[in-house]
């Protein structure tokens, strides 16, 4: 085994070696410019280009032309609501969000606030899912677009994005739907969802960082205003040279996860509910969001009475993420987690840990050991799990709140 | 985030880790902080017939630097006198843990630990009434003011 044992492949993967071979070649030899028309040079970035396009279009059966490269799913997020918002705020000016979005939404829809238009965060509950009933009644007449993420990044729980789709479309309203941590792990088909707009990023399955695209669609047309302005790149929509490298990383990356999800979908599966199995045999412990509607790939835990940087510093030897937040200032733990209504206690004890194409099962066993041994550890040390052993009602506690 | 040497070395091997009995005789006890801000700290002293602090017991939930700042307070306060053990700074515990500015609160939650277990043990010998310090205002963590 190699070390640290890496289990945060929601944060970011490594680039499959197949994939990086497929780029070399357009950083040294095929370094044209795609947008040069008048030489070989050009013609073949170009061509690399239009096949890596047809490659992400054919993992989610869209038209290839309804895919705009962008930075990354931060930019494609931004373009899709910004772009949207600008264009339609003609027909009205309410947009509609849930809590638990990752912050390029949020911070978007934030600045979209400060422009004058009107956002409605929508609560979860404690699985961490959509009340569809919610949601419908917070549909007004002024409502231009809506904006929920397919699978959460902290806790892998999915949103019923068809039910959500059916909805907004039956009312004219648009729906982009932040689909990075589902790409890979869920089948996506635009032909049958109702998705209007869609961010995906290459980094989260096996391409290159810097790199990712926004679905827009055709048919009904999705108009947007651009962001980005320049030489009228993508249809206008995002000016700016293309990586042609990156790209084609994008490309190759999606090609093989439409090849192989169908065998690594039950096979993350099995890993991820082999640690889930190791780790329920640790007293107190709880899984944060809905079991059933969660993404293969996860699994987000607290360990009660255990604080969770001082458990990802005892585990280093695996990579993970804490929803502990005791490096900001403001010691608030993850948002996503309050929004679930769990205690700030049960927030400030829980790890992600994130399964991937490289994981193995001799990983997962050590990666079970080592938080066993560790959360008994740091339990021996814990004057919290001392008072749950005296059975001391937390509640009846006066704490100094500091 | 990176840890500093001595503050891993606490981490790994933490001093004088455990409980005293809290109504024995010459035990005060300080808890500080709350679930809520990710940190509380138990501090216990033992004071000996002269005064001195005799020893020391710990248990912290938190970070590492939490736990490393109230380890290092347990070796600090033996031997020392009451006067002596208040005059212990958070700036102190700090600078030897090479603590970073966003850590700054462990070391400051560790000297309150300090001055509440003084003020226990104080109250319940019934020494100096009222004499009972005003503890350093950390305030960085106010969950339920956050939106």
């Amino acid at each position: 085994m190699k070390f640290p044992i890496y289990l945060d492949y929601a944060a970011t993967t490594p680039v499959d070696p197949r994939v990086a071979e497929k780029m070399i070649p357009y950083l040294t030899e095929h370094f044209g410019n795609p947008a040069s028309r008048s030489h070989a040079f050009g013609w073949a970035a170009e061509e690399a280009v239009e096949n890596a396009r047809r490659e992400v279009a054919a993992l989610f059966n869209c038209d290839a032309k309804e895919i705009v490269w962008t930075s990354g799913a931060t930019e494609s997020t931004n373009l899709a609501l910004k772009g949207a918002a600008h264009f339609y705020q003609g027909k009205g000016k309410h947009l509609i969000t849930v809590r638990t979005e990752h912050k390029a939404t949020l911070d978007t829809m934030r600045e979209l606030e400060r422009q004058g238009f009107e956002v409605t965060y929508l609560d979860v509950d404690g699985e961490g899912l959509l009340d569809l009933e919610a949601f419908k009644a917070a549909l007004r007449p002024d409502t231009i677009l809506v904006s929920v993420m397919y699978v959460n990044n902290e806790i892998g729980v999915i949103q019923n994005i068809p039910a959500i789709s059916e909805w907004c479309r039956e009312r004219g309203i648009l729906l982009h739907v932040d689909a990075v941590q589902a790409v890979g792990k869920l089948p996506i088909d635009l032909a049958a969802l109702k998705i209007d707009l869609m961010s995906v990023s290459s980094h989260k399955v096996y391409g290159p960082k810097g790199i990712g695209a926004l679905f827009v669609r055709r048919k009904p047309r999705i108009r947007l205003e651009a962001q980005m302005h320049g030489g009228g790149h993508e249809r206008g929509m995002r000016s700016g040279t293309l990586p042609t490298h990156q790209i084609v990383g994008m490309g190759e990356a999606f090609r093989l996860t439409r090849l192989e999800m169908a065998e690594e979908v039950p096979r993350l599966t099995r890993l991820r509910d082999r640690l889930l199995k190791g780790l329920q045999e640790i007293e107190e412990v709880y899984v944060n969001g809905s079991f059933e509607h969660r993404a293969c790939n996860n699994l987000n835990m607290s360990f009660n009475f255990v604080e969770g940087e001082s458990l990802m510093m005892a585990i280093r030897d695996i990579a993970v993420s804490s929803g502990s937040a005791c490096t900001s200032a403001s010691l608030e733990p993850s948002y996503v987690l309050r929004a679930l209504g769990r205690s700030d206690e049960l927030a400030h004890s829980s790890i992600r840990f994130s399964v991937g194409r490289f994981t193995t099962e001799e990983e997962i066993d050590y990666a079970v050991t080592l938080v066993k041994q560790k959360v008994h550890k740091l339990r021996e040390l814990s004057p919290l799990w001392e008072m749950y052993c005296d059975k001391v009602d937390f509640n009846q506690v006066q704490w100094a709140t500091h | 985030m990176a840890y500093s040497e001595k503050v891993l070395e606490h981490y790994e091997n933490p001093r004088n880790v455990g409980s005293f009995d809290k109504e024995e005789r010459g035990v005060g006890t300080g808890m500080v902080g709350a679930p809520a801000c990710g940190d509380v700290m138990k501090l216990q002293i033992k004071v000996g017939k002269d005064g001195v602090i005799e020893d020391a017991r710990f248990k912290t939930y938190g970070c590492g630097s939490a736990i490393a700042s109230s380890s290092l307070v347990t070796e600090w306060v033996k031997g020392k006198t009451l006067d002596e053990a208040m005059a212990i700074k958070n700036s102190e515990i700090a600078e030897e843990l090479a603590l970073p500015p966003v850590k700054i609160h462990c070391s400051i939650l560790a000297e309150d630990a300090i001055k509440a277990a003084i003020a226990d043990y104080k109250a319940k010998s019934g020494a100096e009434p009222g004499h009972e310090e005003k503890t350093a205002e950390a305030a960085v963590c106010s969950p339920h003011a956050a939106t």
